[in-house]
């Protein structure tokens, strides 16, 4: 609001009455500050009503896993208790014999190995795009761009109908490897060479005679530590929260990561289909509600680690404030 | 930026891209070739040249149209609504002090962490009136069950608010971003000029980064237009109330996994993919935003 009042003041603030302005301005005038104000309230009512909606289906759901199902319905944002989450816990655990600590490790394979791939690879492209010359160079670039701003499920389907002509559907690099397929991240290190790393450093480390690949390897790629965690957070969500590929590519139960698991949970549980029948280890509410939660957990805890970095020049805008 | 740089032209540089120009041929270009292959062939043993039959079949197919549809007034109303909210909430945020402004773009920006599945489940939690912590507000709109809430023709507002709720965060983030760049000169110039705070934001800020609303129009719409996993899930809990081919892509996945035709397939993702082409490159060739030299 500070920001706000200062700029407009130069407007609302009533100057010293002149003599002969007409009452007609006056009225005017206080026109004016009465629609300043209201849309000023307008503005805050908007922001605090988003922000409502965007925390409350939050803390639902971080309460939930702590009542009982019927608890649950009749004091949704009511506190239970830890020995009630230690219980949802226990039932969670119980489905299928432990599928979502089995869901959880595939997630964590799929989509470590495909970020170590991501950065193994991608940062050296980004380096070699933004300090050297060779033929290609122009047309590879504009390629990576296209294809960051193109929507990778646009290509989940043709991925699915390659690999299934070379027989590797059910293979797990067969999420993997185009996970790693991380043109965002090639353009996010080709900026960051471009822009801050001095050439004067590399052209020293030439002069201390650094090969190419040392100059990357003991110059460039320290200092580039900054873009390098961006890069891996990019890539660790974008692969963690995926669905769509491995639910084409990977048939088996076994093979599920997590958001399919989900998905697998959301078919089997009577909190929505009471004809699934109601076991001792049946998945309600509570339950769904901390596989969701276990689901996110990582994601979570890295973007609040990375919260700095979200709001980094990378992210559009630099920052005057 | 230095002007001066010294590119050595030398095999190093190809050394240095190899492994990425592998993948990128290998899970970019490779999938895009197969796919235009089958999509023009009559099946997937060969079968010889098929022209566009592949493209018309699926084109008549009763569910394809219906498909667009669904998925164009969903995103009509996805992308109304990231114009006019997305678009006031950044204006709204960066107007404030340092402080609130911090706290809201977190609380805007975290339901981004259940992007897809997780988020359609909370959701689908939310919206069946029986156990919603709103039920009162379904209730009021006389919605009683599950399956009354995510009828058919509430989808694509049911689909363009869970995209909203784990989305919008984000592209405020950018926004809010793209705002900070404004120089502060001009700003305190309008200020000084009798520009009220409204009027600074629509006639200065607004117009100061609509590159960057117009970047994210497109590629809300090129992801938009993708749309998978909410349907899916929600068909899944609503047990046949949904269509299974509910979006373009559902469809292109029924042809694949149900009817066992992996050129009808491959004919509408060639579609989806030419789609998403036609957006990527819209954004590199005309907002200028993304440097490629």
């Amino acid at each position: 609001m500070r920001t706000s009042t200062e700029i407009s003041t130069p407007q609302t603030v009533p100057r010293p009455a002149r003599r002969g302005a007409t009452e007609d301005q006056e009225l005017r005038r206080l026109q004016g500050r009465i629609k300043a104000v209201a849309r000023r309230w307008f503005v805050v009512l908007l922001l605090v009503a988003a922000a409502v909606f965007f925390i409350v289906p939050l803390v639902w759901l971080l309460l939930a896993p702590t009542k009982t199902n019927s608890a649950i319905i009749t004091g949704p944002f009511a506190f239970g208790s830890f020995a009630q989450v230690a219980r949802s816990w226990n039932r969670l655990l119980a489905y299928e014999s432990g599928a979502i600590l089995i869901w959880l490790r595939n997630s964590a394979v799929y989509s470590f190995s495909g970020m170590a791939i991501a950065i193994a690879l991608g940062i050296p492209a980004g380096y070699g795009l933004a300090v050297t010359h060779f033929i290609g160079r122009k047309a590879l670039l504009v390629t990576t761009l296209v294809v960051m701003i193109m929507p990778s499920s646009a290509l989940v389907l043709p991925l699915f109908l390659e690999m299934n002509s070379l027989h590797l559907v059910g293979n797990a690099f067969s999420v993997i490897l185009p996970f790693s397929f991380f043109p965002f991240g090639v353009y996010l290190a080709y900026i960051y060479f471009t822009t801050a790393l001095p050439s004067e450093l590399l052209g020293a480390a030439r002069v201390d005679g650094c090969n190419e690949w040392k100059t990357f390897r003991y110059v460039a790629a320290p200092l580039a530590k900054p873009v390098i965690a961006l890069v891996a957070f990019f890539n660790f969500v974008a692969n963690w929260n995926n669905f769509f590929l491995p639910f084409v590519m990977l048939p088996s139960n076994n093979q599920a990561p997590v958001p399919v698991g989900l998905s697998l949970l959301l078919s089997s549980s009577p909190a929505f289909n009471p004809t699934n029948g109601e076991s001792q280890s049946a998945v309600y509410i509570p339950e769904f509600a901390l596989a969701i939660l276990v689901a996110i957990a990582p994601v979570l805890i890295v973007l609040l680690v990375f919260q700095r970095a979200l709001v980094s020049p990378f992210l559009g805008g630099s920052t005057n404030k | 930026m230095t002007m001066t740089r010294r590119r050595p032209r030398s095999a190093a540089g190809y050394a240095f891209v190899a492994g990425y120009v592998v993948l990128l041929i290998a899970f970019g270009v490779a999938p895009t070739v197969w796919a235009l292959t089958l999509a023009f062939q009559k099946s997937t043993a060969g079968g010889g040249f098929a022209g566009v039959s592949n493209f018309v079949r699926t084109f008549e197919d009763y569910r394809f149209l219906p498909a667009i549809e669904h998925t164009g007034l969903y995103l009509l109303i996805w992308l109304v609504s990231l114009i006019t909210l997305v678009v006031g909430l950044a204006l709204g945020v960066h107007a404030r002090g340092k402080r609130s402004s911090s706290v809201l773009r977190v609380v805007y920006y975290l339901p981004g962490a259940l992007a897809g599945a997780a988020g359609v489940v909370v959701w689908l939690f939310l919206l069946d009136p029986a156990v919603s912590p709103i039920g009162f507000i379904l209730r009021a709109f006389g919605w009683t069950s599950l399956n009354e809430t995510v009828a058919t023709g509430h989808l694509p507002y049911v689909f363009a608010m869970m995209a909203f709720w784990s989305g919008a965060g984000g592209w405020i983030l950018v926004m809010y971003g793209a705002l900070n760049t404004i120089p502060a000169e001009l700003m305190d110039a309008a200020g000084l000029d009798g520009c009220s705070a409204w009027q600074l934001a629509i006639r200065i800020k607004v117009p100061m980064i609509r590159k960057w609303i117009a970047y994210m129009v497109i590629l809300a719409f090129a992801t938009g237009s993708q749309l998978f996993v909410e349907p899916q899930l929600v068909g899944e809990a609503s047990f046949g109330v949904i269509n299974p081919s509910w979006s373009p892509n559902q469809l292109a996945y029924v042809y694949a996994f149900q009817m066992d035709n992996f050129n009808g397939s491959a004919a509408i993702a060639v579609d989806l993919l030419v789609l998403g082409l036609l957006c990527a490159a819209l954004v590199v060739v005309r907002t200028g935003l993304f440097r490629a030299d």
